[in-house]
């Protein structure tokens, strides 16, 4: 260990005038070694806790593997079956893996090499050291996608939510929207083609590395007769319920052997990811309780309203038949439950007072029902609700605080 | 009647070497200071009465501020002033008195509390030295002469890690401690509350509400007792007094300036425990015999407040012991991932959480470095107060007097927000942040 800590030291002699180097090397050190810093001697606490930013966002980066394991599975899984071949679920299990991490992979290396060199050049121009936010949006932003979305798409995207949504405001911790939405966003109303309807949601053609690996289905196969790549709420909003029914189980939308984007389908293993970063006390169980109370109350809502909200209020012909959805049942469809473990809780654009995130968690749910369920244009509802109360979650914060402050007048009389 | 108060934010943060209740009599201190950069506040060059080579009995004036010349302050001991000690832009750091062994005071006279006036009584402690003992809140100053206060509030116990028990120190001064009780119920425009902790016995003062507070750590600070006992609104003034000075005073009135303390050692040193000595005592005995490794940092204080001092230096004019820590300064190769030894946190990322009770072997290492505010929700979960301390700060570095205001600048000092400052994992400077905003709200007036 001592030999590598004597070639850091002498690295560190080489690059210190170059500030670009200078700033990488600072990054792969702190990642590497726990800095010898000290608190101050002349004041303020002489003794830290454990706990930093970047252990804070490895956690998070943690808790979202079985996700990102199940994802790359199903990658797999969606493409054999698409074409009919090893359909079943237990079929050909390691290969369809290796298939779908061949297919995450250059995402990932895509995302996070755009994400990070962004960081790494203004970490250096500014003369910051380099912060460990995007640590998370890197993992973030593959999992949101949809399997088969082009990579430069990501780089793209990836660019415009770094630059525009957080170096722009000064870097990590003041951007006001959520970086990995962000990006998603940007792909959804720069190509909406590509991550919308009913052929996005599986990833039908091999890139180069399962080309070379010889792994799955050659383009050209014929698809099975059986097959439609349609996602649970695309049917939805088509058929309601009982057309969401022809093509998937309960089950299999819980276990989330369906097509969609890549982290979203698997509902335990993302609950299993909530769970850890609520019991690390990492993410606020405030907001997630709170969203998920909101999405019922809106669902339940439509369900009970549903003829009167369609046919009075919007001057529908008939009831739409997604209002009919069972309100429970919307948190299977969908990203309800990524978005509610890893993207609502993101710190530093939701509320930041307690009172606050229930509101903010509670405004999610409802917005997001309300986008899902009632505006055919836009098939989920998450990413538009929780962007929309990133904007909100500042007043909704300056409410608290004033209501604080007016509390501490008042006691004053 | 006092009231019984049970808190349960906070966080004990638990350190090995905690005191040990046993006098450590094979230490000895020969060299005393008062530091004027103790007290919040005062000028940066106050007039010294003294030189060096002068004699002083315990007692005797040694300085005071131009701007408030009524204020002396005097020598813990007898004996000769050796230096005067200057820091940044001749501001006097310390003046050191080398102690004669035999300690004598100089005659105060005495004054009953009871059946003296107030005037006479504020006359009596500006004279004999005492003064400085009482401090104003908000910001923590030196007690304004002129000012009645609204209450005054003394907590008897201090949750904070490696922090003396308190009860053990003033336990066998019963009586003066009761009389210094009879000093403050004078000096106070209302009620006297006198704070204890749990499993504290709770001494009959009559006219002084004896309240009983439990939780962990903040809830010795009197800052949070005062918030939860009757809170500081703007405009109010209260004073605060740490309870071995209010047996100091209980002294005072009968004669003597003698402060004559409990001082509890702890943390890495080979024997902790207590040592009786006199206020701004020399640590450079206990350095010399006691430490157990080389590369300390000595602390006067505890390891949340207080200030390092060296191996030579002398402890504070309000602290109660001294702590040593370990210094951090050593690289860790995936400390932030896999720490290789155990440390303290409110995280239960760290399986610490399910030893609740273990103790901890800390250094002064930041755990990290110094990043934007990102985690919120943490600072309320360990200050047990209805206030905003993230956004209270925020309001700081913006120069927002209004919100500095209405979100509770005038509640909180430093010592309040230490915890915060332990948890957050930007490791931002919290006490330092909310000095400056104390001071630039003292400036405006």
């Amino acid at each position: 260990m001592q030999f590598l800590r004597n070639q850091l030291d002498a690295i560190e002699e080489k690059v210190k005038d170059n500030k670009y180097l200078h700033t990488t090397f600072d990054a792969i050190h702190t990642f590497l070694y726990k800095p010898n810093h000290v608190s101050k001697a002349s004041g303020g606490v002489h003794i830290h806790d454990g706990m930093d930013l970047k252990r804070t966002m490895f956690m998070v980066v943690v808790a979202m593997q079985l996700a990102l394991l199940f994802g790359m599975w199903n990658i797999g899984h969606q493409h054999y079956a698409a074409y009919g071949v090893n359909a079943g679920l237990g079929d050909a299990m390691f290969t369809k893996f290796l298939y779908g991490m061949f297919q995450m992979l250059p995402l990932i290396v895509v995302a996070n090499l755009v994400g990070l060199g962004i960081e790494f050049i203004f970490a250096a121009k500014r003369g910051h050291a380099v912060e460990e936010g995007f640590l998370v949006s890197g993992m973030l932003i593959p999992l949101i996608m949809p399997p088969a979305v082009p990579l430069w798409m990501v780089a793209l995207a990836t660019a415009f939510a770094v630059i525009i949504g957080k170096e722009a405001f000064g870097g990590t911790g003041m951007n006001p929207l959520n970086i990995a939405l962000l990006a998603r966003v940007f792909v959804f109303f720069a190509y909406p083609t590509e991550i919308s309807g009913d052929i996005v949601w599986v990833d039908y053609a091999p890139n180069f590395i399962n080309n070379i690996l010889g792994l799955g289905v050659p383009a050209g196969a014929a698809l099975a007769d059986t097959f439609s790549g349609a996602t649970p709420l695309a049917l939805a909003a088509k058929g309601g319920w009982s057309n969401v029914l022809t093509q998937y189980s309960v089950s299999e939308m819980f276990w989330g052997t369906i097509p969609g984007s890549i982290g979203e389908t698997c509902k335990p293993a993302i609950i299993l990811g909530a769970l850890m970063l609520i019991g690390m006390g990492i993410a606020s169980w405030r907001i997630m309780l709170s969203m998920i109370i909101g999405a019922a109350v809106m669902g339940f809502l439509l369900n009970i309203g549903g003829e009167f909200i369609s046919v009075s209020m919007l001057k529908l012909p008939e009831a739409n038949p997604f209002f009919a959805v069972p309100w429970y049942y919307h948190y299977i469809m969908g990203s309800f439950f990524f978005a509610m473990a890893f993207m609502a809780t993101d710190p530093v654009t939701a509320a930041q007072t307690n009172t606050g995130k229930w509101i903010y968690g509670f405004m999610i749910g409802v917005c997001g029902i309300i986008v899902r369920v009632m505006n055919p244009a836009y098939p989920e509802g998450w990413m538009l609700a929780i962007l929309f109360c990133n904007v909100f979650a500042p007043l909704i914060d300056n409410y608290v605080i004033q209501s604080n402050i007016k509390r501490r007048l008042a006691r004053g009389h | 009647m006092g009231r019984t108060i049970k808190l349960k934010k906070g966080f004990d943060i638990k350190i090995v070497g905690s005191p040990k209740e046993e006098i450590l009599t094979n230490f000895t201190s020969t060299t005393f200071s008062v530091k004027p950069t103790d007290f919040k506040g005062l000028s940066p060059i106050p007039k010294v009465t003294v030189a060096v080579g002068d004699e002083v009995k315990a007692g005797d004036t040694i300085f005071f501020d131009k701007k408030r010349p009524e204020i002396k302050h005097a020598s813990p001991v007898s004996g000769e002033i050796v230096d005067i000690k200057r820091g940044d832009r001749r501001a006097i750091a310390e003046i050191v008195i080398l102690a004669d062994g035999k300690q004598v005071y100089k005659d105060l006279g005495s004054i009953n509390p009871s059946t003296a006036s107030r005037a006479d009584l504020v006359q009596f402690l500006l004279d004999s030295g005492c003064w400085p003992f009482l401090r104003q809140r908000p910001f923590n100053l030196i007690a304004e002469v002129g000012e009645t206060p609204k209450n005054i509030f003394v907590s008897g116990f201090d949750t904070s890690p490696l922090a003396p028990n308190l009860a053990y120190a003033v336990k066998e001064n019963a009586n003066d401690l009761a009389t210094g009780f009879e000093v403050l119920k004078k000096l106070s425009g209302g009620k006297v509350h006198y704070n204890t902790g749990p499993g504290q016995s709770a001494p009959s003062l009559s006219g002084v509400e004896v309240n009983s507070f439990s939780g962990p750590h903040p809830a010795g600070n009197v800052g949070i007792q005062i918030h939860h006992l009757d809170p500081i609104n703007k405009g109010d003034i209260v004073w605060t007094i740490n309870v071995q000075d209010v047996v100091a005073l209980g002294r005072a009135v009968q004669g003597r300036f003698d402060t004559e303390r409990l001082i509890s050692v702890g943390g890495s040193v080979k024997q902790t425990g207590y040592v009786r000595t006199y206020m701004g005592a020399s640590v450079a005995d206990i350095a010399k015999s006691n430490l157990s490794a080389d590369n300390v940092r000595i602390i006067s204080g505890n390891p949340l407040t207080g200030t390092g001092i060296g191996k030579e230096g002398h402890i504070g004019f309000f602290d109660n012991g001294i702590s040593v820590l370990d210094e951090g300064n050593q690289y860790e190769l995936f400390g932030w991932l896999i720490p290789s030894y155990a440390r303290p946190s409110l995280s239960r990322s760290f399986p610490g959480f399910l030893r609740p009770n273990k103790q901890y072997k800390v250094n002064t290492n930041t755990n990290g470095e110094p990043r934007a505010f990102v985690n919120t929700g943490l600072y309320q979960r360990v200050l047990p107060m209805d206030l905003y301390p993230m956004q209270l700060l925020k309001s700081i570095l913006y120069n927002d007097f209004d919100q500095m205001e209405g979100l509770g600048i005038y509640e909180v000092v430093e010592e309040d927000l230490a915890i915060c400052e332990f948890v957050c994992p930007s490791k931002t400077r919290m006490q330092e942040i909310l000095a400056q905003g104390m001071d630039a709200v003292i400036e405006q007036g």
